[in-house]
């Protein structure tokens, strides 16, 4: 099997487990060290590095070099900012609500890295196996709305009330989408459980057939971004998660031009650096349950298992800095609008085409579901964009528009 | 909404294309790092203000005649002036201290504009920082002065003009001396000629001088201040 990473890995955590075997109590407490320290100093180590792609990334969008300077390629630049970070006086509003404005960082923090513990990183490589895991994550991850403006109500500050205010309206509006899209998928593989969604999309008749073309293909074909509604319900979902982790051109609660920081406006120091990682650590979160919804999760050719999962999600995050040095901001309306007017019923819609598909496959077999897929289906979602974006457009865009002169 | 997609996309596409040529082209990245390279600096750089020196003597040669004109000019006032003087304590057109003060300077170059004698001009240099923030960024008159040669290496077109300038201002004073010799010595010529002849005339109108025309002169004196009375007045 090409997943021998991932049983590596298992194995060795099997066998650490084991050493404590006369002591049972020590051992859960092994156990437990094991889920979770590993999966926290990776993604605290994979949100130090993503600083860095973002500053490197955005950087050459814009014609510079970037951060250079610490380390080789300015590598250890993360490393450089967290020091810096823990050495920064720690502000507190005068008048701030303390305990609330202590505690939003950690509201923050927790559920980010709960809900990295629902990855499937890999086959059987999961820190919370559990059977509801998509479901899960979903509940867990809208607690971060909560936190957000917990810390703007908190700040008593204008601009951090006004941040926290459109997190929420934001966060609310998106989630709507992001998890009516994920509903196709499930509604297809029939199943909650992260590791069954990967399962179905492989080609498990050609995994088992032993030709190595055949392998190497039903690692990949079997995505579900391939299919017209997977696609179309990957797109919904990716720009949803991208107003879900606060991510450009979505980043209204904080947006820099109009509200100074929004709802970060009084947080300094290494509470404000806890900001930042819980935020990176969400959008990995959701890139990597895009990737175990559509892109197929850990399946891939050749090096099955944690190496494409890994790839697949920095990937991800690499599109959400590329849009982050692409478009600009959204105006509050839009951002609503875009949500309930366009997003939502176009990720309805999209249920019903997965279903379609779905019976349609039983039906008639696969390729030819796939290409009708493609061409009705899609069609039909494309046709409901359009009527939809007709629908929605503001009467000034139609044609000239008129300006009075002040007499 | 298929326009926002095609928006969306070219915009992505845009820069995906910054991203990727930053790696190969020149123009894409036109970052220079500068503690290790140096190459911003061209014959159009000005920075901050030198004095001209000719010749090897940085005291013989110096330009300036501490005229004052650029102190009085300067809007921050950042130039210091005081005249030297020679062992008399009398005055010489040489300024014995010059400062400028480096972290007031705005590089405005009006000193350069105001300066009759082309002394002082702007520097390209750029590496001014220092440890001592006040003595160190005020330089003084030896550290301002630089020579010509320095002058040409840097701005050499504007160096050039101003040579050019000097020469013809040296050329048209030789020429004027020389008018003025000439016209002394026609003056001197004519008036020895002169001299001559008044020599001979006085001789022969001596005895022809009337009372009755130095009357009338006196009595047009007595008239004039009657005719313009303001001029009482002021
Ligand atoms: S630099 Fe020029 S203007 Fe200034 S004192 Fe000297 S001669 Fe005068
Ligand atoms: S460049 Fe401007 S500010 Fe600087 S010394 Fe000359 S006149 Fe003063």
């Amino acid at each position: 099997m090409n997943n021998f990473i991932d049983y590596k890995l298992i194995e060795l955590g099997q066998w650490t487990v084991g050493l404590f075997n006369d002591y049972p109590v020590v051992q859960i407490l092994v156990h437990l060290l094991l889920a979770t320290l590993p999966l926290t100093l990776v993604f605290m180590g994979a949100f130090g590095f993503s600083t860095w792609l973002e500053r490197k990334g955005l950087a050459r969008i814009q014609n510079r070099l970037g951060p250079n300077r610490v380390g080789i390629f300015g590598l250890l630049q993360p490393l450089a900012d967290g020091i810096k970070m823990l050495l920064k006086e720690d502000i507190v509003p005068d008048r701030s609500d303390k305990l609330f404005h202590f505690l939003a960082p950690v509201m923050l923090m927790v559920p980010a890295f709960i809900a990295v513990g629902f990855l499937p990183l890999g086959d059987g490589l999961m820190a919370l196996p559990m059977d509801s895991a998509i479901l899960f994550f979903f509940a867990v991850g809208s607690l971060n709305t909560i936190a957000v403006f917990m810390a703007g109500w908190s700040s008593r500050n204008k601009y951090s009330l006004l941040g926290g205010m459109r997190a929420v309206a934001q966060m609310i509006s998106y989630e709507i989408p992001l998890v009516l899209s994920a509903v196709a998928v499930i509604m297809f593989s029939g199943s909650l459980n992260a590791q069954e969604i990967v399962a179905s999309q492989q080609i498990q008749s050609w995994l088992a057939s032993g030709n190595l073309v055949k392998e190497f293909f039903g690692q990949i074909l079997g995505w579900h971004i391939f299919k017209p509604w997977g696609f179309a319900g990957f797109i919904f979902f990716f720009v949803a998660a991208l107003a879900e982790a606060n991510r450009s051109p979505f980043d209204l609660p904080e947006a820099d031009s109009e509200i100074i920081a929004g709802h970060l406006t009084e947080y300094s120091g290494f509470k404000y650096a806890i900001f930042f990682m819980a935020e990176y650590i969400s959008a990995f979160a959701i890139a990597g349950i895009a990737t175990t919804l559509f892109l197929g999760g850990w399946s891939g050719p050749v090096i099955a298992g944690l190496p494409w999962f890994i790839i697949k999600m920095f990937s991800l995050f690499a599109v959400m800095i590329w849009i982050r040095g692409t478009l600009p901001r959204l105006r509050v309306d839009q951002l609503m609008g875009y949500a309930w007017k366009f997003l939502l019923p176009l990720a309805i819609l999209n249920i019903f085409v997965a279903g379609f598909y779905y019976f349609a496959e039983q039906q008639f077999g696969s390729l030819a579901a796939f290409i009708g897929g493609w061409v009705i289906g899609f069609g039909i979602l494309q046709t409901a964009a359009k009527g939809l974006s007709r629908l929605n457009k503001s009467p000034t865009l139609d044609g000239k528009r008129v300006y009075q002169l002040v007499e | 909404m298929s326009l926002i997609a095609k928006g969306i996309l070219q915009g992505m596409a845009v820069t995906a294309k910054n991203f990727i040529q930053s790696y190969y082209k020149k123009e894409r990245l036109p970052t220079v790092e500068y503690p290790e390279e140096k190459s911003t600096v061209n014959q159009f750089t000005r920075n901050i203000p030198f004095l001209v020196y000719d010749g090897e003597d940085e005291i013989e040669g110096m330009r300036c005649t501490a005229c004052k004109l650029c102190e009085k000019a300067c809007p921050p006032q950042c130039i210091y002036i005081i005249k030297d003087t020679d062992e008399n304590d009398k005055p010489i057109k040489r300024p014995k201290v010059f400062d400028i003060d480096s972290s007031v300077c705005m590089s405005c170059q009006l000193c350069v504009e105001v300066c009759p004698f082309e002394s002082i001009r702007m520097d390209s240099e750029f590496e001014l920082s220092n440890e001592n923030r006040f003595e160190g960024l005020l330089i003084n008159r030896d550290e301002l002065l630089k020579s010509n040669e320095y002058y040409h290496e840097i701005h050499p077109i504007e160096a050039q003009e101003t040579d050019d300038r000097i020469a013809a201002k040296i050329a048209e004073a030789e020429t004027k001396k020389k008018a003025r010799e000439e016209k002394a010595r026609l003056a001197a010529e004519a008036k020895q000629a002169a001299a001559a002849m008044k020599a001979a005339e006085e001789a022969a109108a001596e005895t022809e001088t009337s009372a009755t025309e130095q009357a009338q002169q006196s009595e047009a004196k007595a008239e004039a201040p009657e005719d313009n009375p303001e001029t009482k007045n002021t």
